[in-house]
């Protein structure tokens, strides 16, 4: 069974300008306890896939259904088993990290007491303890990074949901996370559905990839597999070759900025 | 569930609020200019009601205060969408509807507050108008601000840039607040504006709150606001919260 399955998902969206297929239906099924990279060009449309998963827009097309639960008729029980942390972060400048994490801890149904002792948990797993005081303002890019990440856990969830949780991140921060990935999911079993720009990381912590371009699925296959389809040495060459930009070509011609 | 969602959403709101003082006093400082500035001017005209200027003029101001106060809420939802905070919530399992009453709680709250701060003003100035009606009015402000604030939240979400917002909510507040009255009544009004004045929804909070400060209770005018305000609220905040499950995509 598996604990996520799209059918020809597609999200359309009809503003002023013309309309934008952003997702032009998306067959998808991925496995309880399986980390799936989900990676693509810019604008591919990874966000508006997860947002869809996520039951934060509605889809325009197909069916989906995540965790058990039909994702348009029944979002309220999709929702007690994901967590989400999206590509741009959700904190409230106006809070501190601890009253984000209490807060978090709270409207998943903990009690005071609960939630404020998991918002230390959570603060000891991402390395937010010192800075549980602080305003979130008062935080660097990574730090932030790591408060989203902490929120988004903290009901321990089923199904994660990362949007390019590593972006900012420095390199002992991103190792954390991939230990932090793998020890949930070594653990507690859960399924971690990623999105990232960064190869090696899909490539280190990914049981399958899914690369998506313009809307559609255009590979998919465990890391291995994709670089041997494509005779390529390292996944960023099997990517590259799968969104037919071709290896980086060597251009002499001077650079008109 | 929903008791506590509500609960939880509206205590951070309001702390959120009470942190900023400047908020809680500057919604309060239109309607008590027109208070200093314009209630003098009326005490000695026939205002063609029941009630002396002051009795006409304050409940006016109090449904001003809600109008322009509760309309301007749509802002803040602005902000957490592109925080990112307002898909955070929407992503936990709280129900849609506490999601949008911890909000527009706070509002409510705040408008009352600032209400009993303009009646306080307005005593000394000459108003003098019995306890139980001064609380009705107070329950009509709640009720305005709290149906008001769901529609601007709704609005908020549904406009395609929050460039919009501002203008959009001042074309729509001028209209309603020269309509229903709330400067002067109606009853000085040619018959076309008053017909036109009847089909504005604030028309019957205003006459109702003008007759509960003159101690009526139990008139006609007094029911026809009660039920208005109630549809009205009952319907903004099925809006909003529609609008909430969607987030106006
Ligand atoms: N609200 C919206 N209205 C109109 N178009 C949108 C909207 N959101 C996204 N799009 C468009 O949909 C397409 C897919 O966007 P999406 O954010 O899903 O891409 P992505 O794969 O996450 O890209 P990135 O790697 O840059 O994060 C893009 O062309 C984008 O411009
Ligand atoms: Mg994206």
């Amino acid at each position: 069974m598996p604990i996520i399955s799209t059918a020809g998902l597609a999200r359309t969206f009809t503003g002023r300008s013309s309309p934008v297929e952003a997702v032009r239906g998306i067959d998808l099924t991925v496995r309880p306890g399986e980390i799936l990279g989900l990676l693509g060009p810019n604008g591919a449309g990874k966000t508006t896939t997860l947002r869809m998963l996520t039951t934060l827009l509605p889809p325009t097309g197909g069916a989906a259904t995540v965790a058990g639960h039909d994702l348009v008729k029944d979002p309220a029980a999709v929702r007690r088993r994901i967590g989400y942390v999206a590509q741009s972060g959700g904190l409230d400048p106006q809070e501190t990290v601890r009253s984000e994490l209490v807060l978090q801890g709270r409207l998943y149904g903990l009690d005071r007491t609960r939630a404020t002792a998991r918002a230390e948990e959570l603060a000891v797993d991402l390395d937010l303890t010192e800075l549980l005081d602080r305003p979130t303002p008062a935080l660097s890019g990574g730090q932030r990074r790591r408060l989203d990440l902490a929120m988004g856990l903290t009901h321990r969830p089923e199904i994660l949901f990362l949007d390019e949780p590593t972006t900012g991140l420095d390199p002992g921060s991103r190792a954390d996370l991939w230990a932090l990935v793998r020890r949930l999911r070594d653990e507690h079993g859960t399924t971690v559905v990623l999105t990232t720009h960064y190869l090696d990381e899909a490539d280190a912590l990914a049981d399958r990839i899914v690369v998506v371009d313009q809307g559609t699925v255009v590979a998919e296959g465990s890391p291995a597999a994709l670089k041997a389809a494509h005779g390529a040495a390292t996944l960023q060459d099997a990517f590259l070759a799968i969104t037919g930009r071709g290896p980086a070509p060597v251009d002499t011609t001077p650079v008109a900025v | 569930m929903l008791l506590h969602d509500t609960a939880l959403l509206f205590g951070r709101y309001a702390r959120q609020t009470l942190r900023s003082p400047f908020q809680i006093f500057f919604g309060a400082l239109m309607p008590l200019l027109y208070l200093f500035f314009f209630g003098p001017l009326l005490t000695g005209l026939p205002l063609g009601r029941e009630g002396d200027s002051w009795q006409i003029l304050v409940p006016g101001l109090l449904l001003q205060l809600g109008l322009f106060g509760a309309s301007f809420a749509g802002f803040s939802i602005i902000m957490e969408k592109s925080w990112g905070v307002f898909d955070r919530m929407r992503v936990t399992p709280v129900s849609r509807l506490a999601l949008l009453l911890g909000r527009v709680l706070r509002d409510a709250a705040l408008f009352v507050f600032q209400a009993v701060l303009l009646v306080l003003v307005a005593v000394p100035m000459g108003l003098r108008a019995p306890l139980p009606g001064i609380l009705i009015g107070f329950g009509f402000v709640a009720l305005l601000s709290a149906a008001l604030a769901s529609l601007s939240y709704a609005l908020a979400l549904k406009l395609p840039s929050p460039q919009e917002f501002g203008p959009a909510i001042n074309t729509l507040a001028m209209p309603a607040m020269l309509l229903s009255g709330l400067m002067l009544p109606m009853a000085l009004a040619p018959g076309w504006l008053d017909v036109l004045s009847h089909l504005t929804p604030f028309r019957y909070l205003v006459d109702a709150v003008r007759e509960a400060y003159i101690g009526h209770y139990t008139t006609p005018a007094v029911l026809y606001g009660v039920l208005v305000a109630l549809g009205l609220t009952a319907l903004a905040v099925t809006v909003g919260t529609r609008t909430f499950r969607s987030a106006g995509a």
